[in-house]
Parts: C-alpha cells; structure tokens; sequence
C-alpha cells in the first residue's frame, strides 16, 4: 500500500513490524514481569548492569532480535539497508550507550514500553530523544554531511 | 529451565522479527523518519504506534494478573521523577539516534543483516554503556 504524498513510506509493512514489536514485549510483560527495554538487556547480558532479569534470559532475548530479522531477511529474500560509514557508527553508537545508561531506556523501553502505560518519565525521554534525533539530521543536512554509504 | 528461557527467546525473536519488517534495521529508513523538515517518511509512526496500541492492551491485563505466566512476580520500574540525568541521557541517545539511524535493538538484530557495520555500533554503543559504568560504579 502506498501512502498518498509519501512515495518511500510503507505503512502496512511498519504497521505489521509494530505489531510482532507489540506483541514480543507483552510476552516479555505477561510472560516474564519485565520491560522488554532493548539498551537495558544489552548492559544485562553483558555484565555492565548487575540489576534487572537474568543474564541468561537477557541474552535469550539478545539472541532472538538477529534471529528475527534472520527469519524476516529469509522470509522475504532480503533486508534492504543502508549503513552509515564506520566513524558515524562508532560516534553514534557512544552516544547511544552513554545515552542510554543515563537516560534509563531507549525507543523499546521508553518509546514503546514507558509510553504506553503513560509513564511520566518514558513520555519525557521519548519526546526528549524524538526531538534530538529529529534535530541531529536536520542539522547534519544543513551541514551537507552525507551519513549513509 | 527451557520454561524460564523460551519465552525471553521468543520475546527477542519476535522483536527483531518486527524491527525488520517495519524497517527499522534500515537506518536509511529512520534517518528518513528523523528527516521531519526534509524528505519525511512517515514509516516509523506505523511501527511505533502499532507496538504501542498492542502494548497499551497488554497493560490492561497486567494489573488483574497476580504473577507473570512464567514467573514468580512482576518486577517492573515504578519511578516517576523527572531528573536532568533522564533528560540529559536521552537528549545524548537521540543525537546518537540521529547520526546512525540506529538505536539498541536494530543494532543488535542487523548483526545478521550488514553484520561489519552493526558490529561497528554495537561495541561503540557496548563502550559507551560501559563507560558510564566506570565514572559511576555499579547500577
């Protein structure tokens, strides 16, 4: 399905996507009592936060995310992607450790899992990292720094 | 033991399941959504408010629940506190957001798609939480 005025958007597909998201982080919620938040089982599993599930479950849950994007990338015969060139990715992915750590989630643990039992703190983050993310590439554009390879 | 650890397993594969059909392992595709004063896509709305519809009604459940189907008790953050660390650390992830087009979880599940470049972000990212863990101790 096209979306009128949006020629690269693909609403069914990003509607279906969020739906598996939805439901994979209710079954975390009512299967395991715990914030499916992707930053904080990553620090889990890794040993770098001592708080939180299992590291066993957390590193279940790391598993299935490429395990997913595997069945999906086989399913569908192939992702596309565009990857940022290796000093953006190291720059960027800093930033999104430190900020995550201090910021308590990320897009999964506030931006899905906060905001919808209306947490104040989850609201405040994800308009918080919307806003940042959204001005970062309007002035990364005005600059004229091609990211993307 | 396989009760305990399947359902985080198919928690995460069903998660990265939805990142890439939704498009979110692409970082051309949200740098897209990011771009809201240049050549928007609207894609990521679609994804973040069908994983919030879906996660709204499984709030509802939560509370008549005396214990998770698999686990002894419900161990879920109950702070309310708005703090400069909160708001500092996530205006921090947002930039790191914009730059890459990547957050956590993509990062991780595109491990099997562009595995060099993912790996790139995920040790950065990896170094970056570890970082905070040095200047601060345990958390």
């Amino acid at each position: 399905m096209m979306l009128p005025g949006f020629s690269e958007a693909a609403p069914l597909a990003g509607l279906a996507g969020g739906i598996l998201i939805g439901l994979a982080a209710a079954l975390m919620l009512l299967g395991a009592g715990r914030i499916a938040g992707v930053s904080g089982i990553a620090a889990r599993a890794t040993g770098i936060s001592n708080s939180g599930m299992s590291r066993s479950s957390a590193w279940m849950f790391l598993i299935g995310l490429p395990l997913g994007a595997l069945i999906v990338a086989m399913a569908t015969g192939g992702i596309e992607a565009s990857f940022a060139d290796p000093l953006y990715l190291v720059i960027a992915g800093l930033a999104v450790g430190v900020g995550t750590r201090l910021g308590s989630g990320c897009t999964s643990g506030h931006g899905v899992c906060g905001v919808s039992r209306f947490s104040q703190r989850s609201v405040v983050a994800t308009l918080t990292f919307m806003a940042f993310g959204i001005a970062t590439v309007a002035v990364m554009n005005m600059a004229g720094l091609e990211v993307l390879q | 033991m396989i009760r305990r650890l399947l359902p985080p397993l198919l928690s995460g594969t069903l998660f990265g399941a939805g990142l890439a059909l939704g498009g979110m392992t692409n970082p051309a595709r949200v740098r897209g959504f990011l771009d809201l004063f240049g050549d928007w896509d609207p894609t990521l709305a679609f994804v973040m408010g069908g994983a919030v519809i879906v996660m709204a009604i499984a709030w509802r459940f939560q509370p008549r629940m005396a214990h998770p189907l698999f686990a002894p008790k419900f161990a879920l953050p109950d702070r309310s506190d708005l703090t400069a660390r909160l708001i500092g650390g996530s205006a921090l992830f947002g930039i790191g957001w914009g730059i890459a087009g990547l957050c956590p979880g993509p990062g991780v599940a595109a491990l099997v798609i562009e595995p060099a470049s993912a790996a790139i972000f995920v040790v950065a990212m990896l170094a970056g939480m570890f970082l905070v863990r040095l200047t601060e101790g345990n958390g």
